[in-house]
């Protein structure tokens, strides 16, 4: 924020340097919401209506829209930034995405070629029904 | 730092002799956000579950048969307008609007509830027609996962009436303005985890 628009906007809490300050501006979550209504949106819209029609395809649409709207949410509402608390809500962040990356990757993983190598017995096709 | 002159006779100190001050509440919203983080995991853990068993029906329903996509949509948008709500509430709170604080919480706390209505009345919905949790390994995962961000925005609710409850008596005293800081973190983390679910359970659901 320059100088100017602080002083345009005094009721603003865009001052740096206090530590209280962490809470956004009216404009910062509206953009939040607005944006968040059309990451939201788009998903929706995209499954209901088929507008796409390979399913993989859309499925990765839906998750990169379902990323971005994370990112968004992260900073207009919870007000994520790299120098918050001098730094430690960030590196707790990266460390807690690089746990959640390793661990779902990895069950996601092992237990795809679990099933894939775990072929049905005789047995066990029979009780299908 | 300290650092402690060896001289002979004097007992050497391995510890900062006094802990310099903090203010009351000063390291609150870190010790927050580890614990919002620690909570992820145990979403992470549970997505996995569903990822891995998402897609075992043992010829029960699957998500097309259950999920009603437009009811999803309502829901995702009660959360999404008491996240910005709650935003509404934190900013009244920074005015030093103690009233408009209250209105907007109250708001936020009825979104909250419709959430949940429309949420309970979709679980009884699924049980009723015999996708209950026991029914599928799907339907397991679906439970648990949904349930558990379900009971996570109950406990939220209850939380805000307290601490509605505590800005009436108290007013927007420091403590009071913690907290609330605090749920707001909460709130707006769980409307994240909520992204998560519409995309992976729902939306990809009935992309399977």
């Amino acid at each position: 924020m320059s100088s100017e628009s602080h002083a345009l906007h005094g009721h603003d809490a865009h001052d740096d340097h206090d530590g209280a300050a962490e809470h956004g501006s009216l404009k910062s979550y509206m953009i939040g919401f607005v944006l968040s209504v059309i990451l939201t949106a788009i998903p929706f819209w995209l499954v209901m209506s088929g507008a796409i029609a390979d399913r993989q395809v859309t499925a990765i649409v839906i998750m990169i829209f379902a990323v971005v709207q994370i990112v968004v949410h992260m900073v207009y509402f919870l007000h994520m930034n790299a120098k918050s608390e001098g730094g430690w809500t960030m590196m707790a962040l990266i460390f807690t995405i690089i746990l959640v990356a390793i661990a779902l990757t990895g069950s996601l993983w092992v237990m795809y070629h679990l099933n894939a190598n775990m072929m049905p017995s005789h047995e066990m096709l029979n009780q299908l029904p | 730092m300290t650092t402690t002159l060896d001289t002979p006779g004097t007992a050497r100190v391995y510890h900062l002799p006094e802990e310099h001050e903090h203010a009351e509440g000063s390291s609150t919203s870190l010790g927050f956000w580890l614990y919002l983080m620690s909570d992820c995991l145990i979403f992470a853990m549970l997505f996995g579950a569903y990822g891995v068993l998402g897609g075992n029906y043992a010829a029960g329903p699957s998500p097309k048969d259950l999920f009603d996509l437009p009811l999803v949509a309502v829901n995702t948008s009660m959360l999404l307008l008491s996240s910005i709500t709650y935003g509404f509430a934190m900013l009244a709170m920074q005015k030093k609007l103690k009233g408009a604080t209250l209105a907007w919480l109250a708001i936020t706390g009825l979104f909250g509830l419709a959430f949940l209505s429309i949420e309970i009345y979709e679980f009884s919905h699924m049980i009723h027609e015999g996708a209950t949790p026991q029914r599928s390994a799907f339907l397991s995962a679906f439970f648990t996962l949904v349930g558990t961000h379900g009971l996570h925005v109950t406990f939220g609710t209850l939380w805000l009436v307290t601490l509605m409850v505590q800005v009436g008596r108290f007013g927007l005293i420091a403590a009071n303005r913690r907290r609330l800081m605090c749920l707001s973190m909460f709130w707006h983390f769980l409307d994240v985890i909520w992204i998560g679910v519409f995309t992976i359970v729902y939306l990809m659901g009935m992309l399977r």
